[in-house]
């Protein structure tokens, strides 16, 4: 089961996180973790616990905040919001990373010419 | 940048709130599996079902919390946590070592720290005045002639200061401190008040403002103008308690009124900066035009140009004092003036910086033996537990993690020991500040500052490090077999470890024997000093201040004279009674003194010292009469003048003849010899004597006068008696200090005493650290070596033998430190002759002594063990495995 599905690259899940939360507004971590899977038709299967380590470092950089709520079905969770800044680090980081994988899959066309 | 600072405070606030955010966390994370299992429920499964996929999803909690604890706060402060708790676990199982180990290095470090200020406070900091590296101090060169012959007159000081350019501005005072006390009447008893004359432009061009009032005006230093006074800090909160009325109130000064124009700034003192060891209470403004005639009485401090160096100082110093006036009203008497400029720092420190230096070695290899101390207690520990590590390291601790543990303990102590060094070097440096009595500059301003802060924490990270790492790489060095090997209970010791821990105590012990001979070569030399032959008997007797009233009139003033000498002899309990002027190494004057006929080249014309005493001032003194005669009260004011001399006068104008009855020329005058007395160390202890004249005080007059009493009892006894008896001939007389000679004698050696004192403590620290570091080493060996010991004895081996094995280790490692020491203090003795008197750096005695003492201090050290050794059951050992 793991072959089929994709590790995470270092930051991506910062990225992923980031993004989640600009299209969909405030989440918990639950949701935003369930979101992330959804989105990735299933492709990334999350331990969901590694979501809290990416939001503790996204609201030490002022990206995100946080505060308790309730969900829709009456359970006391902590809600993130991206913030001003976190939306700029959004399209930064969304840009680079447009770029670096038309980079790389330019490469890697390259590479399967030659090797025929 | 201002994110990674905001970061960085989050995650540190986020360390100290560890335990609060945690419980968030389990919250949240709690919160997500039911969201989770909510979620599971409405898509069909079962609720256990439900529960057992929610948590398969979110993962392992504990390594999420651990991730997040990561994330969020500082790892490696999490370690250093961990670590230090360990630590300090370690140190407490182990009391008695880490006791030691913290008092040991306490007594390294509070010296360091307490050398550290004194060479701080007396070298590096600078002075207590404005730009003070612009100062500079303008002297005479440095001659037999005591005080008058470094100062000038005050036409000098006139026409230097309007010639020069390379000052911008140039004050002066009067060096001969106790020529200006003063008799302060009219609150409460009379007293004397220790004053310094000054320019009127002192406080100004040494940028020092009152704290109160103001300074000088120039009003104030003319002749008829306001008299004025400024109170030093400690005198004005002495005698006025601090009162800030008393700035325009009138003071009676020798029967005068001044007015207080101000009080000086605490920082700043006076006496401290320019007369150590000596109280200056007021300062009084040079009224210049009364001083014309004085002669040489002034030296100078000027305050640089801006843009002027002192070589350019200097050159120009060079062209313009010969040229300058000993008194302009006499251009042909030419006083030859030179001057030598000097960095006001240098001339208040320089001539410690040598003898500062080395209390600073000392001290250095001081924490040297302390730091080789700690690593060889520190090694017999890990070696004690190297099981231990082994097992942490089986059980996949990291070398790093090992080795930082250890670092983390040696750092435990070192601040354990930093701190209580502190305390150490702040006791002394109290102690040492409130000592009045040492002639050293600038010590009352000795204090722990922020320097002194910033020392300790380096010398006890520094010390860390030292004492740390060698067990520390020897332990992680080590692989696992060989540890389980070497500790396994019953065999003797490795012999690489044996060779490091020999190799440590030989190297403390050679640093001891360097110490010792330092501290051996200074105390020689001090004693030395105690013997020289003063050329007067300090003990049994004191001296105190005299007022004498005699208006001006020398007939008077032989007849008061008769009297207070005549009343005094008559108490019991007296030898022998005299005045004089000044007192040996007190303070001094000189004046020109020729044998009569005699042509000299210009700028030559000999000076003497000049003490103008009553007859029976030589025997109250303890001075001898080398020939001819003693004053006498018959040497009349309107008699033939007359002058005792002392050796090195008669050998210096009349070589090979005999001086009595001699003319010579005082100052202008004709004086006939009538006696020669011995040489008295009249400017130092330590420096030859000079050419010294003695005038009747009948004749010649005294410039203040102080009572010399010998006595068979305590001087301190007769104090009262005495002061009585003067206050009964002149009510006016000020409740002056009772002052013994020894007194005087020993203000004039604080320095060397001062420097002796410390690097002898230090000696005997290390002596005895030295004699712990054999005694652990024996010891430990012999505890390592029991069953070895036990078969030996089970085979035969006499108890004897085994203690003389032990001794003969123990004599080994010692001769090798001392070889090693010997030699080394040889090549490093050059560099504390300097500081040494009368004696050799290559001081066989010295040598000697040393030798036979670290000799018998290992003997000491490595018999106890040795005895030890020798009543090993060998049964208990053999049966104890």
């Amino acid at each position: 089961m793991g072959e089929s599905r994709l590790d995470l690259l270092q930051g991506t899940l910062d990225l992923m996180v980031l993004q989640t939360l600009a299209a969909m507004g405030p989440r918990h971590g639950y949701g935003i973790a369930r979101r992330i899977e959804q989105l990735s038709g299933e492709q990334i299967l999350l331990n969901q616990g590694t979501i809290y380590a990416s939001l503790v470092r996204l609201q030490q950089r002022g990206w995100i905040s946080s505060e308790w709520g309730t969900s829709e079905n009456n359970r006391k969770a902590r809600f993130y919001s991206i913030t001003k800044k976190g939306r700029k680090q959004l399209a930064e980081d969304a840009a680079y990373w447009e770029r670096l994988s038309t980079v790389i899959g330019r490469v890697l066309a390259t590479h399967g010419t030659t090797d025929r | 940048m201002s994110g990674g600072l905001r970061r960085l405070r989050q995650r540190l606030r986020a360390f100290a709130r560890g335990a609060e955010l945690d419980r968030d966390l389990e919250d949240e994370m709690a919160a997500h599996v039911e969201l989770a299992i909510d979620d599971n429920i409405r898509a069909g499964l079962a609720p256990d079902e439900a529960r057992r996929q929610a948590l398969i999803r979110f993962g392992g909690l504990e390594q999420a919390k651990e991730q997040h604890r990561d994330a969020r706060g500082l790892p490696w402060l999490e370690v250093l946590r961990q670590d230090l708790r360990h630590a300090s676990r370690a140190l407490r199982r182990d009391r008695g070592f880490a006791l030691v180990a913290i008092l040991i290095l306490g007594l390294g470090i509070g010296a360091n720290v307490a050398v550290f200020s004194v060479v701080n406070t007396i070298l590096v900091r600078p002075l207590p005045l404005r730009d003070p590296h612009r100062l500079v101090w303008i002297t005479g060169p440095p001659g037999a002639g005591g005080l008058s012959g470094i100062s000038y007159s005050l036409d000098a000081y006139d026409q230097f200061r309007a010639r020069n350019r390379s000052f911008a501005d140039v004050t002066a005072y009067v060096p001969f401190f106790g020529s200006s006390d003063y008799k302060m009447t009219g609150r409460g008893e009379p007293q004397p008040v220790a004053g310094v004359i000054v320019a009127a432009n002192f406080f100004d061009v040494l940028g020092v403002s009152p704290a109160l009032g103001h300074a000088f005006t120039p009003e104030e230093s003319r002749t008829g103008g306001r008299r004025a006074v400024l109170l030093s800090h400690p005198f004005w909160e002495r005698q006025f308690a601090g009162d800030p009325a008393i700035v325009g109130q009138p003071v009676v000064l020798n029967g005068e009124s001044y007015t207080v124009a101000g009080v000086a700034p605490s920082a700043f003192d006076f006496g401290a900066v320019f007369a150590p060891g000596t109280r200056i209470d007021i300062f009084v403004p040079a009224v210049l035009d009364d001083m014309r005639e004085w002669g040489n009485t002034l030296v100078f401090i000027g305050r640089l140009a801006p843009g002027v160096g002192l070589p350019q100082a200097q050159a120009e110093a060079d062209l313009l004092f010969p040229h300058l006036d000993f008194n302009a009203k006499h251009p042909d008497w030419n006083a030859g003036y030179k001057a030598r400029l000097l960095d006001l720092k240098d001339h208040v420190s320089g001539t410690l910086r040598h003898s500062l230096l080395v209390l600073w070695c000392a001290v250095g290899m001081i924490l040297l033996i302390v730091c080789v101390n700690l690593s060889n207690l520190l090694l017999a520990r890990t070696a004690a537990r190297s099981r231990e590590f082994a097992l942490r390291s089986a059980l996949g601790a990291g070398r790093g993690r090992l080795v930082r543990q250890l670092l983390t303990e040696s750092l435990l102590l070192a601040s354990a020991g930093a701190a209580l060094g502190l305390g150490f070097a702040a006791a002394i440096t109290t102690c040492l500040a409130r000592q009045g009595s040492i002639a050293l500059p600038l010590l009352s301003s000795l204090r722990i500052d922020g320097a002194a802060l910033g020392w300790t924490l380096l010398t006890a990270v520094i010390s860390a490090v030292l004492f740390g790492l060698v067990p520390g790489f020897r332990m992680s060095g080590r692989n696992l077999q060989e540890v389980l090997k070497d500790s396994g209970p019953g065999m003797s010791e490795g012999r690489r470890h044996d060779r490091l821990r020999a190799g440590l105590v030989v190297s403390e012990v050679a640093l001891a024997c360097v110490l010792l001979v330092g501290a051996g070569l200074l105390l020689r030399s001090f004693l030395r000093v105690l013997e020289v032959d003063l050329g007067f008997e300090p003990d049994r007797a004191a001296a105190i201040k005299v007022d004498l009233d005699d208006g001006g009139n020398a007939s008077r003033r032989a007849a008061l004279l008769q009297e207070v000498l005549g009343r005094v002899r008559a108490l019991p309990g007296i030898e022998a009674a005299g005045m004089s002027d000044m007192l040996p190494l007190d303070r001094n004057r000189s004046w020109g003194f020729a044998a009569k006929g005699q042509q000299y080249e210009r700028g030559k014309y000999p000076d003497a010292l000049l003490q103008v005493v009553t007859p029976g001032y030589l025997d109250a003194m303890g001075m001898r009469l080398r020939a001819g005669r003693d004053l006498r009260w018959e040497d009349s004011p309107d008699g033939e003048k007359v002058v005792i001399v002392n050796e090195a006068a008669a050998r210096r104008l009349w070589p090979g003849e005999d001086p009595v009855g001699r003319i010579a020329m005082v100052n202008a005058g004709e004086a006939r010899v009538i006696g020669v007395v011995a040489d008295v160390r009249e400017t130092s202890v330590e420096g030859e004597a000079g050419p010294e004249i003695y005038l009747p005080m009948t004749q010649a007059r005294p410039v203040g006068a102080e009572l010399v009493v010998r006595t068979r009892l305590a001087p301190g006894a007769l104090a009262s008696t005495v002061m009585s008896t003067l206050k009964a001939i002149n009510p006016a007389q000020p409740a002056a200090e009772f002052r013994p000679i020894r007194a005087i004698v020993d203000h004039a050696v604080s320095p060397r005493r001062f420097f002796v004192l410390l690097v002898s403590a230090f000696a005997a620290l290390g002596l005895a650290l030295a004699s712990l570091g054999i005694y652990g080493v024996i010891s430990y060996s012999v505890t390592r070596r029991r069953q070895e010991i036990g078969i030996r004895l089970a085979l035969g081996a006499t108890a004897r033998r085994v203690q003389l094995d032990v001794m003969s280790r123990t004599l080994e490692l010692a001769l090798a430190g001392i070889v090693i020491g010997a030699i080394a203090s040889l090549a490093l003795g050059r560099g504390i002759a300097a500081l040494l008197f009368d004696t050799v750096p290559t001081d066989p005695a010295t040598l000697v002594t040393t030798v036979l003492l670290l000799s018998s201090v290992a003997v000491v050290a490595g018999y106890i063990p040795a005895r030890r050794a020798s009543r090993i059951s060998p049964m208990v050992t053999l049966r104890s495995d």
